[in-house]
């Protein structure tokens, strides 16, 4: 009798296999790493956003997120553990996660990993990353036109490269409109922490600035700015909401079509492992709607550069641009290669602070 | 460094002092009555949370300021019942209530991601405020500063100069010898855990109520932990905690002041000073002589069976 029944078990578990293997070539599984919650409102929010996107899009995606992962040893046992369960691309979204995702992706040749901000790669491993420098530039723009003291105040996060051009594509835009404008940079050393950017925007408050940026990942140097009564520029997602006044515009992130984008050519058999720099024509960097205080004219100065980074007339890093010692780094008429950007591990003329060695 | 800038440092350091000061002293309560509770972190996320919901609902921080004791005081009693009732291990509790304070409030908190609200602003202190150079560190700060200043001196007069704190004194010391004179043990470790667990939600408060006007998923970044620390660096003593929490604010508002005057200052070495401190006093609390020598309560974190 329990032979019977064990049999007749064992029969529908198998009528229900062929079910789960057409439902796993029908649901393409993606992961996705975060270095942060997805509620901070800031770096992982926007790629969470991203994810979102993907899934509304293309409905047959299947996503899975991890958030909070710690770099390094942790960041290995998720993409591991991502990689294991079936997932065939899988987004490693922090320069942290670099030698992680390298790691893991020698261990998994069949999956894709796609690495947001780093710059090792391998047959399955390709790197991404948008060229917010231009989006910086633009808010720089804003903020060069609305600071009345000349002192721009600047929350950066952690030091590295990526961070460094950022800021240093920001200030090209404060003194491009006024070429007496300081922009000082004060380092926080953490990505994400909420009441010391605050603090830091206390600071430079507190020095005369009227204009704080911020690079890091919440919206607070934005909203004490406005307590302050100074004008603020936001990072990662639209800090209007935090200071409905005095917020001018901030540089955000839009990775859905980036991320739609990779699952289509993954479907179509086309992906190769590259190095994507998506430019600002593509919509992956962008700006939010400007805050109420910023006058017309400067909008129209935005758009217009905008426009010209679009057609090419000019990038951010032409040349000339000398460091903040006075050393000339690019000569008049260059136009810096990826890879001179992508190390730019100094600080542009006109900018306060130093870069932590 | 500009010599005017020193207050504004000092400001500074009072600001991001009182969150700390506030979950530290609570915890030295809870830890004078021979509770270890490692769940701070858990507990000031969750009064951040509770707070800034309420006062963003209701719109009246204050009231925010009592929903976020509430709610620190009942995840603080969670721990109460586990190790004090159950004599469950007191490490084991406090980390698991921390994580679980950390993924609810991250979970009941996203609606309220990128909401604004109205927090508490500077009010200086009529008289005080105006004080020369006094006057702009010590009394130029929003209501809840001056709530953790009179913490500092309330908690040691309780604690020192009257019958309730000598009963919370002698159930961390001996808790055998308080329960043969009379004392209960049980009751006094329970309500100095809640009252833990009150002050870990006003410190929580502080962040998204006062320090910022925000909720944003694990705000207070680690400071339950630098808390928990503090206890320790101050030897169980109010002052010398506060003190301790006043500083590690101190270093951080420091190393951002001096990067914004200009000075070329090795921040990493800077950051790490409170972090070495406290592994060193963790280091030396954990080892039994040095603590008795401390003056760590004896029966902290072991579990009273009446026989």
């Amino acid at each position: 009798m329990k032979r019977r029944w064990g049999t007749l078990i064992i029969l529908l578990l198998f009528l229900t296999l062929p079910g789960n293997v057409f439902a796993a070539q029908d649901s393409l599984k993606v992961g996705f790493v975060y270095v942060g919650p997805v509620g901070d409102y800031g770096w992982s929010y926007a790629h969470d956003q991203g994810r979102q996107y993907l899934e509304k899009t293309l409905p047959d995606v299947k996503t899975t997120y991890v958030e909070a992962v710690p770099e390094g040893a942790d960041a290995e046992r998720v993409l591991t553990q991502l990689a294991r369960t079936g997932h065939k691309v899988i987004f490693a979204t922090s320069y942290g996660y670099m030698d992680a995702a390298l790691k893991v992706a020698e261990r998994f040749p069949d999956v894709i990993f796609l690495h947001c901000s780093g710059h090792k790669r391998r047959q399955n491993l390709g790197t991404y990353f948008g060229r917010m420098y231009q989006a910086s530039y633009l808010t720089g723009l804003v903020a060069g036109k609305m600071t009345r003291r000349n002192l721009i105040g600047y929350v950066a996060p952690i030091p590295i490269p990526e961070v460094i051009r950022i800021a240093n594509a920001f200030a090209r835009g404060a003194r491009e409109v006024s070429p007496d404008v300081k922009v000082h940079v004060v380092w926080t050393h953490a990505w994400y922490d909420p009441a010391t950017e605050s603090e830091a925007a206390n600071s430079l408050l507190d020095i005369g600035a009227d204009v704080i940026a911020t690079q890091s990942d919440s919206p607070t140097p934005v909203q004490t700015a406005e307590k302050r009564g100074a004008y603020g520029v936001g990072y990662n997602s639209d800090a209007g909401k935090f200071a409905p006044q005095k917020h001018l515009v901030s540089a955000v992130w839009n990775w859905g079509p980036y991320y739609v984008e990779t699952i289509k050519n993954v479907r179509a058999g086309t992906w190769k492992s590259a190095d994507d720099w998506w430019p600002i024509d593509t919509g992956i960097a962008g700006l939010s709607s400007f805050g109420p205080a910023v006058p017309e004219d400067v909008k129209t100065l935005v758009e217009r550069r905008k426009q010209d980074l679009v057609a090419h007339k000019f990038d951010v890093f032409w040349g000339p641009i000398k460091d903040q010692h006075g050393q000339l780094r690019i000569a008049d008429g260059e136009k810096p290669s990826d890879t001179v950007l992508l190390q730019m591990d100094w600080l542009i003329e006109g900018m306060l602070g130093r870069v932590p060695r | 460094m500009e010599l005017t800038l020193i207050p504004l440092v000092l400001a500074a350091a009072v600001r991001a002092g009182t969150p700390i000061a506030f979950a530290a002293l609570g915890e030295l309560v809870a830890e004078r009555s021979g509770v270890l509770n490692l769940g701070v972190e858990g507990m000031m996320l969750t009064g951040a949370l509770a707070g800034f919901v309420v006062a963003q609902q209701t719109g009246q921080p204050w009231v925010g300021v009592l929903a976020a004791a509430v709610a620190g005081m009942v995840l603080s009693l969670v721990h109460a019942v586990l190790t004090i009732s159950l004599q469950a291990n007191q490490v084991v509790s406090g980390l698991a209530l921390s994580i679980f304070g950390s993924g609810v409030t991250g979970f009941w908190g996203k609606r309220f991601i990128g909401v604004p609200a109205d927090g508490f602003t500077t009010t200086a202190v009529t008289g005080l405020g105006g004080l020369p150079i006094i006057g702009p560190i010590f009394f130029q700060h929003d209501a809840l500063v001056y709530l953790a200043y009179a913490l500092i001196p309330g908690l040691w007069y309780i604690l020192y100069r009257t019958y309730p704190g000598l009963q919370v004194r002698a159930a961390g010391e001996s808790p055998a010898s308080a329960d043969a004179m009379g004392v209960e043990v049980t009751a006094v470790r329970y309500r100095c855990v809640a009252i833990g667990g009150v002050a870990a939600g006003l410190g929580g408060a502080y962040l998204s109520l006062a320090y910022t006007h925000i909720w944003i998923e694990n705000m207070t970044a680690g400071r339950g932990w630098i808390a928990v620390a503090m206890v320790i660096f101050g030897t169980w003593d109010p002052w010398r905690t506060a003190l301790g929490a006043y500083l590690f604010g101190g270093v951080q508002a420091m190393q951002l002041r001096l990067q914004a005057a200009g000075v070329a200052v090795p921040t990493h070495l800077l950051m790490m000073t409170p972090y070495l401190f406290t592994i060193v006093a963790l280091v030396l609390a954990s080892r039994d002589t040095t603590r008795r020598r401390l003056g760590a309560p004896a029966a902290l974190a072991t579990p009273y069976v009446r026989e």
